[in-house]
Formats: C-alpha cells, structure tokens, sequence
C-alpha cells in the first residue's frame, strides 16, 4: 500500500539537513511501530522517498514522503502514532491512501509556495522599499539574475518560473516552480527583488517558511501532493 | 521555541549546524527554576564522536532521573565555530537550554583519550570559567573529570576541582546532595573540597602536593591536610540490577560514529593482556545479567528506532550467555528488521556461525588481534591468542566462505626483536598459504587478502608495562620499513597488504600518558598557541609541543624512553584500582621472563580486585 505523509518542519529544525531528515523519518517510523515495507537483503532499509528536499534555513509546513505499507490503520492513528514519538518541531498533518499507479512524491511535484517575513532587526526603511516595490518588480518583461555555477556565471530570466509574487499582510508571497522541469528558489528571487528595489541583499533579513508543495491537477491548476490520495 | 545561543548569520556559516541547536529526540528539557543542580556532561571532541559515547549516555539519563539535578551536554566546537565564538564574544553554552556553562553548577568532562587535552582548555576557555582551580571561587562552575586517563590525572591536575575514579553510579548521589549543602550554606570552598575527597572514588588535585628530586622524579607525594585520604580507591558497581541504564538514549538528528544502540554486557575483561589499561582498571570481571540485558535491548530499540544494536564490553566472547543472547537479537532481526553489528569476536565455531547468519560472507572481514608477530613475544604481553587458534580459526572461516582477514599488531612492545617483527609478515603469509592448501580453485570467489596493520606501542599506567620505555620515533619507523620490505618479499605478496600508525601523534600520547603535574603548564602553553583538536591529524602540530617543552625545561626522553624502576614513586601511584601495585610488579617480572599468566576463568592470581566482594572471583563460589 502507497502511503503519502505530509509534514511539516519548524522553528530551530530549520538548520537539519535534507538526508538528517530522511534518517530522522526512518528512525520514526520505527519508534511509532508502523508497519513500513523493507528492501530485501543483509542490510534491509524502509521502501520511503521524499518529495522537493528544503534547503536549509528554511522552515515548512508543506513537506512529504511516501512509504510503501505492508498495512496500514487509519489515517488518524497513523498521524497520532507519529505525532506520538516525535520532536516538537516536526509535526505529520497529513497521511493519506494513494491509487496503486500513483507517481513518487518526487517526480510529480511542480510548483510550491512560500510566505516570507522580515526579521524584527530589520530596518523598517528597508521594509518599506522592498514591499513598496513587488508590484513594479512583477511588472517587469523579464526579471534578470546573475546566476553562479562552479564553472561559470551566466544570465537567466526567472520570471518564467514565478507563478504569483505579491503582497500579503505584512509579509511577501510567492508561488513558483519546484521540481525536476523547473526549479525556482525564493531566495534566488528574494535576491532579484532586493536588486530591482536597489538595495542591498542581506538573507538574514528574512524568514522564508514554505506553505505548501504542489502538483499538476487534473483540471490543469496546481493541486497539494496531499489530494492525489485519500483519508481512510 | 528554544532560543538559540548562535544567531543564523554563524549557524548559516558555519559546518554542519546541527551540532549545536540540541532538541534531538530524547533529550531532556526541565525548568531551570525548579532544579537546584544543573550539570552540564562534556565529550571535549566534535560532537558526531562525543555523542556516540556510552558513558555519558549513562550518567545523562542517572542524573536527570534525580527531580532536583537537570544534566545537559556540550560537546567541542569545531575549529570554524571556535573562530566565531572568540570573534563575537558567545559564551560556550549548553545544547538543550542554549544557557551558557558558567551558568552550571558543574562541568563534568570525561577523559577518554589523552589527545583531547587542548580541547579541555578550549571548552573551559570558551565557557569563561578560569582555567586552573586555584583561580576558581565559590560560585563558579565546579569542573570534574572522569573516564579511563582519569586513572593519571596528574597532567590535567591544574584544570580540574575534582576527578572522578571509578564507576559513575556510585558516588555521585553523594557527591549533589553534599554540593546542596554547600551552594545554601556558608559552607568555604575549601571546606566542600575537603569534604568531597572523603566520599569514595573522588580525588581533589589541590589537596595534595608533589616534590620532585633533583632527577625529576618524584620525591614525596601527599595531602596538604590532615584528614584527606592519602590514597583514592576507585568506585566499582557490583550488582548491575540495581543501578541504571539509559532504556531511552538521546537520538541525533546528524549521523554519528555509533549511530546504533548500545547494549553493554559485562565491565571488565578476565584476559589479563598486560598492555592493556583497561583490562586492569575495570577489573573485576562483572557479565550483566542476560535476562536485563534482553529487557534492555527491547526497550532502547523501541524507544530509539535505531535500525541496529551492538554489544560492548573488553571482550564479548568471553560472555557466556553471549549465544543466547545473539539467538534473541537474531530472532528480532528476522520479525523487526534489527541489524546486529558485532563487535570483534574471538574467531571459533560459534562466531562464524553467528556472523554467517547475519552479514554478507563476501562482503565481510575476519578480525584477529595476534598483537606480536611471534609465539614469544605473545607469552611477553600475555595474550593469550596462539598460532593454532589464528590458523584453526581462519581455516574455519575460509571454508565457510570468507577470504578476507585483517590482523592488528603492535610494534615496539618490551622485549621486542626483529625476528619478532619478522613473524608480522611470515604469519601474514602463512595465512595466505592455508587459504591456497586448503580452498580448491574452483571454491574461490576472488583473491585471499590479509590486511595486517601495526600501531605504536604506548605504556599505561596502571598496567605490568607502566615502567616499560616507548622506542623512538625514528626505530619506530625503522622497524616498520623492515616489515615492509619483509612482507614485499614473501611469496604471496599480492594478497598482502600492511599498514603502519603515524608516529609523532603517538609519541605525544606517551608522554601524556604517564606525565606527571609538570606538564600542565604544557598543555597550558600548548593550547595558548592555538592548538585545538590535537587528535586530529590536520590540526596537530608537534612544534607546539616542542616549544612548551623546551620553555619549561622539560625533556619528552623523561617521560617516553626512560627506564623506570619499580622502586620510583609514579604520578599515580596514591589511587588504587583495586589491582595491587605488587601484582604488577610481579607481571612486569613474569613478562620479562615470557612467562603466561592464566585468565581469571582458569585459575585466580591473586590481582587484588576479589576485594570489592563481586563478579568473576566470586563466580561457582556459591
């Protein structure tokens, strides 16, 4: 049985590494007692994979995995048995029943959103100038950066890659392209909007938090990776 | 939210932050407000090591059962945090309050290897707590030491209140509830101190005092007041069921050198090796109760979700119930999905069927520890291992399918000639002979490879070689050279391969080891160069250690290379193990006259350790 988790990962686990993570879900599984298939072999390990891996410095309330079952309970019991046995800061919101066909978390998810808030240390100026210029930075015909690669730099156009950028709140939100087609990061355009306000970038102004992952819904529109399954 | 003592801007910066945020799993968190004794237990190494040690596993989880005490850990920071630490002014904290140390009542460091000295430093530097005892007042961080180079603390003496000798379960209840007293009293500093050498097991440096003799040596050795014992008896757990075990071990989010659970199944060793220290101080023998020891297994497994489980002790084969209670890991492997991860076993029957049952035969490698290359040199150090057992054990293993074997010696060992090393390469080859004799061609899967790798030889205190001299560097390598070419001439070369330790490290070690309360100021003036991280290779420089040397007068042949008589007064000889200074003297005979002492299975000889009144002397005694 194909089971799809959703998590989310907060507050100081915003510094745990995408492969610390995976190890920490393996280690949970087992403390809750779930039923996970095995590889076969010496050294047998759990048949799970995970979806978009989150960089590092940034928190989520949209992450997932998917697990092969041998059986399953209820979604419910599933999500308290991990909730049971887990660090405060990683928290299961999600645990639904995929078709038998359905496609690994990782090769469907297309796009993510994000909510990003400035740091109470940021100077309020600053703040000012940045929101007061996301509507004319998605204005633009094309939103150029300097991207750096081992090799070389080269020039690219994001703006393809940004499906919503606009104002919430107090905050900035932006929905863009994740995953294997095309993979757009909120810091790489964090750093364009500071460019295009005209000042300069320091990271540790903001907070990114990821909302949600995304994929292609029938209807055309982005759909959560957690709909292409069901409670049970 | 815990607040975290680094600001993004360095965590972001720095090599693998989560050495440094805590909130793992399993670990503690308590209201500082409602505690009367907080406890902070260090690992001076990075924290992926310090976390896979046992020891303070276990003293974390006996502490933080007592309502009144909250124990946290810190581990070194790496050299890049280091950096920013002194860069910006950020006190060393703790991982689960992220309050900095000089807030703790006490700092308790454990000693595992000599080469994490400079770190001490660094963690107390770090911290702000002074560096050496006499400058420390009532208030501040009271910083004690324990573990295996506690047994000659004298190299440290200057840096630590207290040391702890022995077993940790047993006196520090005694230990808070008198530190209680004193922290709501007008109790002096020096008053808790005297008070605190009388408990068992805990020896307090400043007490005492060392004079010299024109030759350096050791002229008189004693309390500085009346009423301080004179000799510190180390603390020794008798009945294992009647003290803890940690059931729920704190998890790491990173991956850690021992990333499994650890069962410990017995404490002590009845081999009697006469190079080992831990085969001495740990005495006696004392196996756990198997039956615990199941409970325990089930419990840590369920309470981790570690995917593997290991035993530790000196030496697993010599528990008995060892079949037994590898056949209920086995049977949990099976239904659960456990792996086992064995530690080194002596190479018989039982063995190889346990290791057939669970690792890959072709993937996997024997281990045999001969320790010297001949018969001679073995009835020397006392290891019991001969050639027949080696090659009835890795026949045993080459029919059943293994072709791989790795063999570990030790060069420089007392009495040592070169036909002795020689006996390194020939017994290499021999190996390599009985796999050709005896595996038809058509049953081999690829070409036999025996590994044989030598390390230096360093005497510990408290063992029969304690007086022994190390050789030199520059014989050390001479020695290994001549293996070398010895092993490039034997007549199966290409499934030979030998490997040798780094010598200058190891020299360094030696003279650690059995130093004396000169060197503090060594290592003091060590560390104030800048040198953290001695046990790693890419930080270690040995001029450091030169310089400091040579600016106190001190000379390495002293402490390294001299011959020492059994008459001469040795920095530790006021604690006792248990082991009596006269067995050793009588080993440190017999091992010159190659002469086998039998384990303590086969026949008692009288070390001293029957006296703490449990464990193997007692054994069939009923």
């Amino acid at each position: 049985m194909k089971i799809r988790i959703k998590y989310s990962k907060l507050g100081n686990l915003r510094f745990i590494g995408h492969l610390d993570v995976m190890r920490y879900f393996q280690k949970e599984i087992r403390r809750a007692g779930l039923d996970v298939s095995y590889s076969k072999g010496y050294s047998p390990h759990q048949i799970i994979s995970f979806a978009a891996p989150l960089a590092m410095g940034i928190t989520s309330d949209g992450e997932y995995f998917d697990g092969e079952f041998e059986s399953v309970t209820s979604s419910k019991e599933m999500i308290d048995a991990l909730n049971s046995v887990s660090v405060d800061e990683m928290r299961v919101s999600e645990c639904v029943l995929l078709p038998d066909d359905a496609k690994n978390s990782m090769s469907v998810v297309s796009a993510s959103d994000y909510v990003i808030t400035f740091e109470d240390k940021t100077p309020a100026d600053e703040i000012q100038i940045i929101r007061d210029s996301v509507a004319g930075f998605m204005m633009q015909n094309e939103i150029v950066i300097l991207k750096k690669t081992k090799k070389s730099e080269r020039e690219e156009n994001i703006k393809p890659g940004i499906m919503a950028c606009e104002l919430r709140d107090d905050s900035i939100y932006m929905l863009l392209f994740t995953g294997s087609e095309y993979n757009l990061k909120p810091e790489l355009v964090m750093q364009a909007l500071y460019a295009y306000a005209g000042i300069e970038h320091n990271p540790f102004h903001y907070h990114i938090h990821r909302l949600e992952t995304y994929m292609n819904g029938p209807d055309g529109q982005v759909m959560p990776l957690y709909k292409a399954g069901r409670s049970f | 939210m815990r607040k975290l003592a680094l600001p993004d801007e360095i965590l972001m910066k720095v090599e693998k932050p989560a050495r440094y945020i805590g909130g793992e799993y399993n670990s503690v968190m308590k209201d500082k407000d409602k505690v009367d004794v907080r406890f902070c237990m260090c690992f001076p190494d990075v924290y992926e090591i310090g976390m896979s040690h046992l020891g303070i596993q276990i003293l974390y989880d006996m502490f933080n059962r007592r309502e009144d005490t909250w124990c946290e850990r810190v581990y070194s920071p790496w050299p890049d945090l280091d950096a920013e630490m002194r860069e910006n002014n950020i006190p060393l904290f703790a991982l689960e309050s992220q309050d900095p140390i000089k807030d703790f009542d006490f700092l308790g460091i454990t000693l595992q290897y000599e080469m994490c000295y400079t770190n001490i430093l660094q963690v107390l530097d770090l911290a702000g707590i002074p560096l050496r005892t006499r400058d420390r007042k009532k208030g501040d961080t009271l910083v004690i030491g324990g573990g295996p180079c506690s047994y000659n603390p004298e190299p440290i003496a200057d840096f630590f209140d207290i040391f702890y000798m022995g077993e940790g379960e047993v006196s520090y209840d005694a230990l808070l509830e008198l530190y209680k007293v004193y922290k709501h009293s007008d109790m002096t500093r020096e008053e808790f101190l005297i008070k605190v050498s009388h408990i068992p097991g805990l020896y307090v440096p400043e007490l005492y005092e060392v004079t010299y003799k024109d030759d350096g040596t050791i002229a008189s050795f004693a309390p500085r007041f009346d009423g301080v014992p004179a000799t510190v008896t180390k603390t020794v757990v008798i009945d294992h069921s009647k003290v803890t075990y940690p059931e729920k071990p704190v998890v790491s989010f990173m991956k850690l050198t021992q990333d499994r659970v650890v069962l410990e199944i017995m404490r002590g060793c009845i081999r009697g090796c006469r190079f080992c220290q831990a085969g001495m101080i740990y005495r006696p023998t004392r196996p756990k109760d198997v039956n615990l020891l199941k409970g325990y297994a089930e419990k840590m497994l369920a309470s981790t979700g570690h995917e593997e489980i290991t035993f530790s002790s000196l030496s697993s084969s010599d528990y008995e119930e060892l079949p037994e209670l590898t056949d209920c890991l086995i049977e949990k492997m099976d239904n659960e999905h456990v792996n086992i991860s064995l530690p080194s076993l002596r190479i018989d029957a039982f063995s190889l069927d346990v290791m057939s049952k669970i690792q890959d035969v072709k993937k996997s490698s024997l281990t045999f520890a001969p320790e010297a290359g001949t018969q001679r040199l073995r009835n020397v150090i006392n290891k019991g291992l001969t050639k027949e057992n080696i090659m009835d054990g890795a026949l045993k293993a080459f029919k059943g399918g293994w072709d791989k074997v790795k063999l570990y010696f030790m060069m420089g060992l007392p009495t040592e000639t070169y036909d002795d090393i020689a006996g390194i390469a020939d017994l290499s080859e021999e190996i390599t002979e009985l796999f050709f004799a005896n595996i038809p061609r058509e049953e081999r899967n690829g070409r036999v490879m025996v590994t044989a790798s030598a390390s230096y030889f360093v005497p510990k205190p408290f063992t029969p070689f304690q007086w022994a001299p190390m050789i030199r560097p520059e014989e050390f390598v001479k020695r290994a050279y001549f293996v070398k070419d010895r092993f490039r001439e034997e007549k199966n070369h290409k499934s030979l391969k030998f490997q040798y330790h780094e010598a200058d490290i190891t020299i360094l070690e030696g003279l650690l080891a059995r130093g004396d309360r000169k060197l503090c100021d060594v290592i003091y003036d060590v560390y104030k160069a800048g040198q953290i991280f001695d046990a790693w290779t890419e930080f270690f420089k040995k001029e450091n250690w030169d310089n400091a040397m040579a600016k106190h007068g001190l000379d390495i042949d002293f402490y390294t290379y001299r011959d020492r008589s059994v008459d001469e007064i040795l920095p530790w000889d006021f604690i006792d193990i248990g082991v009596t200074r006269r067995f050793l003297e009588k080993e440190w005979e017999n091992a010159q006259n190659e002469k086998v002492t039998p384990n303590c299975r086969q026949q008692c000889s009288g070390c001293g350790a029957a006296r703490f009144g449990g464990g193997v002397c007692f054994e069939n005694k009923n």
